[in-house]
């Protein structure tokens, strides 16, 4: 298990005595879940997003109508940073 | 190209479906808002929203899948795409990953290299691989100039995310730069076509990349490829190309290694450079979209999609070539445009003269349609109009000149045919014994060169169509004036 990877992928920072903690902790977790890889689901549909039996049906469409909008003063009222209209981030690119 | 090597390229083409709502929630996708405006939630990733599916996402995206020859996918299955971005604020796109919505195409095109002027050579039809067009959400947008600071800070426009895209992935089967700039002309003209798209480059809603790699011919193993971004013309997308064929070429001989990356088109320098290298090569850790449910399609939808297609324009010019006896160029131009295409047909079928009314349709008409910057959809000539005009020209009644300048006027004014030729005085005379009449005066003014052409010289007959022309103010019925000449004389 490559703690540090992971971190990286999770915009995380962490220290040399934290990955040591939870490189041990991480490789039990996983240990845990593959338990599952004992029993044969070769004939088992994996179930994607389906949270009941009805799920089976995809009548979850909406009509293409516009709905009103949150707008720019409400959108940015919680932004940390926001300037001219926009979301200010720290420099991309 | 260099004699000995071969280019090999792969396109990807993004295109906003033309939707009046985002994906996954009731936001206006208009464009050209104040920034933030069209914002929600959803599209702001706020905790606890959901994603509901636009079921115009659906049908447009049925329609451009169907115009690209490919298959739409019984099932197909949202995925989250995992990076860190300031534009993507969920941290995810969803999108869609094993099971897109549709696959396995294949698509004929017409191609041609160019000359050095750029003119087409000779136009041939190629197939290519379609490997799937999936529907996805747009990111937000960077903004990186025009507000403070900018050398420490970037700035985000969420407008954008949420917006509905087709992502349509072709094979590495173009062989020339010239290959994949039909090709993308021709996705982006089917998907006006079909309505699933407006296809806009300048507006950003369609937006192509490709992958591009050289090889020595002979070769069976590719090298690395290089990924093309930034190409926001279809000119500049043949450039970039060109110019990244020539570089990895050189790369090669030069023993260099191309590394695998990503480049941006520099239209200022007209160079490619490095945006990012794959050293850094993102894991996107794709899983299934918990939020939504597989995306079920039944064979009814897919039938009822299919009946409902228009003729598609390659279909529609082989037609006009050989119902209409139309040339390859004059039909292609036609079907540049489906409502010149239509307009074309109306005329056709209502003058019964097909050839006039491309002609007209291709160089007068279409010159007052760009001069006034109109589709021939809201043309102030209607295609019944032009067609009487052209009855009218074919009944002898006008000249082809005279019905030049009744198009110009037809379109100036709006009025009808009639109203303009009589406005004009541009009726022509057929009346025989007025034609006789002139005649008689000019055989009888003209005694020396009757005589002459009595006398054999036969040249003379030109002066006497002329002097009758004159007399009539260019009104008399040619044809009649030959007639009634060659019997006087």
């Amino acid at each position: 298990m490559d703690v540090r990877k992971v971190a990286k992928l999770a915009h995380l920072e962490i220290t040399d005595a934290e990955v040591a903690m939870f490189e041990p902790q991480m490789a039990s977790i996983v240990a845990y879940v593959e338990q599952l890889n004992e029993l044969d689901t070769s004939n088992v549909e994996p179930m994607l997003g389906g949270l009941t039996a009805e799920g089976e049906k995809t009548e979850t469409a909406r009509v293409d109508v516009p709905h009103e909008s949150l707008g720019q003063k409400s959108a940015l009222k919680e932004a940390p940073s926001a300037v001219g209209g926009h979301f200010q981030v720290p420099k991309v690119l | 190209m260099k004699e000995g090597w071969e280019v090999i390229i792969g396109m990807e083409i993004h295109a906003q479906l033309a939707t009046e709502t985002k994906i996954f929630c009731a936001c206006a996708t208009s464009f050209g808002d104040e920034p933030n405006e069209n914002v929600c939630p959803v599209c702001l990733g706020l905790p606890g929203a959901l994603p509901v599916l636009n079921e115009k996402v659906i049908e447009f995206g049925a329609k451009a899948a169907l115009a690209l020859g490919l298959n739409i996918n019984e099932t197909s299955v949202f995925s989250r795409k995992n990076y860190f971005y300031p534009d993507l604020p969920k941290g995810y796109q969803i999108s869609q990953y094993d099971k897109p919505f549709s696959s396995d195409g294949t698509l004929t095109i017409m191609t041609a290299e160019r000359d050095e002027s750029g003119r087409a050579k000779e136009w041939k039809p190629m197939t290519i691989r379609i490997e799937r067009m999936h529907l996805e959400e747009d990111a937000g947008k960077n903004v990186h100039e025009g507000l403070p600071e900018t050398d420490k800070y970037s700035y985000v426009d969420l407008n954008r995310a949420g917006t509905p895209l087709g992502e349509i992935v072709t094979a590495p089967d173009f062989r020339s730069s010239w290959q994949a700039y039909d090709y993308v002309n021709h996705v982006r003209r089917v998907l006006q076509w079909v309505g699933a798209s407006d296809a806009d480059m300048e507006k950003g809603n369609l937006r192509c990349e490709a992958n591009v790699s050289v090889r020595k011919i002979g070769q069976e193993n590719f090298n690395n490829k290089v990924e093309l971004k930034n190409l926001n013309s279809v000119r500049f997308m043949q450039k970039a190309i060109e110019f990244e064929i020539e570089r990895q070429i050189a790369a090669h001989e030069a023993g260099e290694i191309v590394s695998q990356e990503t480049r941006l088109w520099d239209e200022k320098n007209n160079q490619t450079r490095v945006m990012r290298s794959k050293e850094d090569a993102h894991d996107y850790r794709y899983f299934p979209e918990p939020d939504l449910q597989p995306l079920k399609i039944t064979q009814e939808f897919i039938e009822r999609a299919k009946s409902e297609m228009p003729e598609l324009p390659d279909a529609m010019r082989d037609r006009f070539m050989s119902e209409y006896e139309l040339s390859f160029n004059d039909a292609s131009q036609i079907v540049l445009d489906k409502s010149l295409a239509e307009f074309y047909e109306t005329t056709a079928k209502n003058s019964g003269n097909p050839r006039t009314s491309a002609n007209f349709i291709l160089s007068e008409l279409t010159r007052e349609l760009n001069n006034a910057n109109k589709s021939a959809s809201d043309s102030p000539v209607s295609a019944e109009n032009l067609a009487e005009l052209i009855k009218t020209l074919d009944a002898g009644k006008i000249n082809n000149n005279q019905a030049k300048e009744v198009i110009v006027e037809m379109f100036a004014s709006g009025k009808d045919a009639a109203t303009v030729i009589s406005e004009k005085g541009f009726e022509q005379i057929s009346d025989t014994s007025a034609i006789e009449k002139i005649v008689d005066e000019i055989i009888k003014n003209n005694e020396n060169q009757v005589n002459a052409y009595r006398g054999g010289n036969e040249k003379l007959f030109g002066f006497f169509v002329g002097q009758t022309m004159k007399a009539s103010q260019g009104k008399a019925n040619p044809k009649i004036v030959n007639e009634i000449l060659k019997d006087k004389l």
